[in-house]
């Protein structure tokens, strides 16, 4: 077991403060957007165009953002099973249901103030086919303005001309004068560009950060610390400089952690010794997110690269949004995110991260709701093992349905997973494991 | 002229023989036939065709196949259609396949063509994108571009690059294929008691693996033996099944329901043999035409974005008119993204239009008919009691 200090000890980062701030502050723009007269936009994370929203002065609301706030706060099964009880099907996505439940009962958001009906529904369809029928669902409610961004998916390993030019087309010619029409406000690229500056600064240090669990011992965890790393450039945040800030202060903090030999932060303190080094494929778990973690922590096993980290824009293989091509480098944003790669291109991705952050294995937290990471993932476990010659291992759970989180099976998974590891590394190396 | 018991024998041994030996012979036939497999729903098979290929439909391994590796592939809550085709794929009942396409129309699928180039590396496996947005100088663009991409993969596989003349030949033959599917199915929303749906779906899953002017003579020569024949009229309800676009119910499951006091008038399941409503242009620039139908004039399905709002769901409503039908029956693969997130919508649309409905889940392999038969009869009975 790990030394850590009680939970009251753990003071909170300058960053975390920060993304607290900028988190409650965005709710409040919503909540009070109608009064302000300011429209709104609801989009999804991956593929998001924070930018060009921020272009039309639209307040932006993220539904996915919305589930999973529901599933931390242990209101999302509730909100499930309304939306079951209203005939959507116990078989899909319960990010779709946690926020149609939560439409159904008095859209409340996390400040517990109703969130605005959207004025704009902007549907862009990257890497997830659920997304579009999510968006048909809710604006079936609304009727509001939908404005669909499809992506086209990267089925050979890369994005092609005529993809990134179909892409460019719609922005120009449905997506722009679409905000255009709702917003009133006119389009201009060089306000873009500028966001777009802001977001390449901030994504340098996203990286950086990312990349700094390639020590030993990682100051990072990269999955379930990662989680609150992605928060301001996966959302409303990506292209202000509040997220820049954000990056910067959080670079300085990991800076600090790393000249002083620490490891990552847990919501009950310091980390204490790393003893084993994991890649994670797959969304977490929601609704015992604390739990879930603490299993991990408790054994001394850190994440160093996740591929969650990635859904919502993929940086560490060097994209930046770029102010000289905006247009261009939003189409590449959107047909790069992770779950937009085909399947090989996933399986390279993760190889790459076992190989280059030295760790001991993989693990899958495969999710029930969400076919787009989900299936296949047998494949990638092998695929993994056979080219690492590392261990995989697979948990199964959903992101924000309670009933789907066994936390004594998930705990015996993952100790059986970790017992493999030591194994292995005594078969490799009689004295890694003492 | 054959009866219509010889034409239907003839295409339920073609059903049930999951060694696939008519495709298998086709190929043996001529030197260098190359066979190109498709999964559900849409490809244009026009391109397979005009290359001088096959076009193979795969429509999973039924109640029959049992599944032993394909489980091994897939967690227990995705649907079962691809555990059964990688299964015929790992089991040796696919090896005549030199290409597999993978529409666009789920993830699963999606994710299964990326399976499909890692499991099976000599065999080339392509996505097929289709455009979401059906404006001609947009997502028009965009498929002309792609289609322009799957006639090279192609020429590549054949070694025979199709000219646009061969690519008309093949519109026209397709396009006659389809006026007689059309045929068949508006003959069947007429005298349904002539053309049962456990018949008229033997014969159209027989165009998934006979070549296509091999199957509009089979078509034609059912249309004319059902024509002819003599079979009781009774006094069933007339419904329309929708959702089983994708992974295919059990041959049981459609003679239940007939056997429950229903007629099919109309259904979804295999769409790529009417999915462009009318003729595809048979002049000018073939890959444009397909991509114009595409947009305009090919069938509402889960998978297509419906821009917008005050058209989704109507096509059913419309299609409940067309074919004087008097109920819905959702008929949904368990786990079925797509079919399931758009059935609470699709069933709004008809609440709205007083036109009731049921809805259940099945699996290829669904054994147990009882409930559903005793679902189905008892919505027969309550559309005889209320009309
Ligand atoms: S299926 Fe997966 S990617 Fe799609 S909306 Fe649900 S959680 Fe997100
Ligand atoms: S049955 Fe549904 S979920 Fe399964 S592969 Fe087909 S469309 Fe996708």
């Amino acid at each position: 077991m790990s030394q850590k200090p009680p939970a009251a000890d753990v003071v909170k980062e300058p960053s975390m403060l920060k993304q607290k701030e900028m988190i409650e502050a965005n709710y409040e723009r919503l909540s009070g957007a109608k009064a302000q007269g300011r429209k709104v936009a609801s989009t999804f994370v991956p593929g998001n165009l924070n930018e060009l929203i921020m272009c039309f002065d639209l307040a932006n609301n993220l539904p996915e953002i919305n589930a999973i706030q529901n599933g931390m706060r242990k209101k999302s099964g509730m909100l499930i099973m309304e939306a079951e009880k209203r005939g959507h099907s116990e078989d899909v996505c319960t990010y779709v249901k946690a926020d149609l439940g939560m439409m159904a009962k008095g859209n409340l958001g996390p400040n517990g103030k109703p969130l605005p009906e959207p004025d704009v529904l902007l549907l862009s369809y990257t890497g997830c086919f659920t997304f579009m029928k999510w968006f048909e669902l809710v604006r079936e409610q609304y009727k509001c303005e939908t404005l669909m961004l499809h992506v086209p998916y990267e089925g050979e390993g890369h994005a092609t001309k005529s993809m990134r030019d179909y892409v460019v087309k719609q922005l120009k010619e449905v997506v722009i004068p679409g905000l255009e029409k709702v917003s009133g406000v006119k389009f201009d690229i060089d306000r873009l560009r500028q966001y777009l500056r802001e977001s390449a600064k901030a994504e340098d240090d996203f990286v950086w950060v990312l990349e700094s669990a390639k020590r030993r011992p990682s100051p990072i965890d990269a999955y379930f610390g990662g989680v609150y790393y992605i928060g301001p450039i996966f959302t409303a945040f990506r292209g202000t400089p509040d997220a820049t800030e954000y990056y910067r202060l959080l670079r300085q903090e990991i800076a600090a952690r790393i000249a002083q030999g620490q490891g990552p932060i847990t919501p009950e303190g310091d980390f204490g010794q790393e003893k084993y080094r994991l890649v994670v494929e797959g969304p977490p778990n929601w609704t015992s997110f604390r739990d879930f973690w603490k299993m991990f922590h408790d054994e001394g096993a850190v994440v160093v690269a996740s591929t969650y980290t990635k859904v919502g824009g993929l940086y560490d293989l060097g994209f930046r949004h770029d102010p000289d091509h905006p247009l261009e480098s939003l189409a590449d944003y959107c047909l790069g995110c992770y779950t937009n790669r085909n399947l090989p291109s996933r399986i390279d991705l993760i190889e790459k991260y076992v190989r280059d952050y030295e760790a001991d294995g993989l693990l899958i937290n495969s999710i029930k709701s969400c076919n787009s990471f989900s299936a296949g993932q047998l494949l990638v476990l092998r695929e993994i093992e056979r080219r690492t010659g590392k261990p995989a291992a697979f948990i199964e759970t959903d992101l924000v349905d309670p009933r789907y989180f066994s936390a004594a099976n998930v705990k015996n998974r993952l100790e059986s997973y970790l017992q493999m590891i030591e194994q292995k590394r005594r078969g490799a190396s009689p004295r890694a494991a003492a | 002229m054959s009866d219509t018991a010889a034409i239907v024998a003839q295409c339920e041994a073609m059903f049930e023989d999951l060694s696939f030996t008519g495709v298998r012979a086709w190929k043996a036939a001529v030197p260098g036939r190359k066979v190109v497999g498709f999964m559900p729903f849409y490809v244009p098979r026009e391109l397979i065709h005009a290359a001088g290929a096959l076009p193979f439909g795969i429509l999973g391994g039924g109640d029959q196949l049992e599944v032993i590796h394909g489980d091994a592939y897939y967690q227990s809550y995705i649907c079962r259609i691809p555990r059964s085709t990688i299964e015929l794929a790992v089991t040796g009942k696919l090896d005549m396949v030199d290409a597999m396409l993978f529409p666009s129309i789920c993830d699963v699928i999606r994710n299964l063509s990326g399976m499909w180039k890692i499991m099976f590396p000599k065999v080339k496996a392509r996505y097929l994108d289709v455009p979401q947005n059906f404006r001609a100088d947009i997502g028009g663009t965009f498929y002309r571009g792609e289609l322009g991409e799957l006639r090279a993969m192609l020429a590549e596989l054949t070694g025979k690059p199709a000219t646009d003349d061969d690519l008309r030949a093949s519109i026209r033959a397709y396009n006659a294929n389809r006026r007689l599917v059309r045929e068949v199915y508006a003959f069947r929303a007429a005298e349904p008691w002539k053309a049962p749906s456990s018949e008229v779906y033997l014969v159209m899953r027989a165009g998934m693996v006979l070549p296509v002017e091999t199957h509009s003579k089979l078509l034609a020569d059912y249309l004319a033996a059902a024509k002819a024949s003599d079979r009781p009229k009774r006094d069933n309800s007339r419904i329309i099944v929708s959702g089983a676009f994708c992974e295919q119910p059990p041959l049981n499951l459609i003679k239940s329901i007939e056997l429950a006091g229903c007629y099919i008038v109309d259904d979804d399941f295999m769409l790529v043999n009417r999915w462009e409503q009318s003729d595809v242009a048979e002049q000018g620039d073939p890959l444009a035409a397909l991509a114009d139908s595409y947009l305009r004039d090919s069938a509402d399905t889960a998978a297509k974005y419906e821009p917008d709002q005050a058209r989704k769901g109507r096509y059913l409503v419309e299609l409940v008119k067309k074919r004087g039908a008097e109920g819905v029956i959702f008929a949904a693969p368990s786990f079925c993204d797509p079919a399931l997130l758009e059935r609470p919508m699709l069933q709004r649309v008809l609440a709205s239009h007083d036109i009731p409905y049921i809805a259940f889940k099945y699996a290829e392999n669904s054994g147990q008919m009882q409930p559903i038969r005793e679902q189905a009869g008892t919505f027969a009975d309550s559309i005889k009691l209320w009309s």
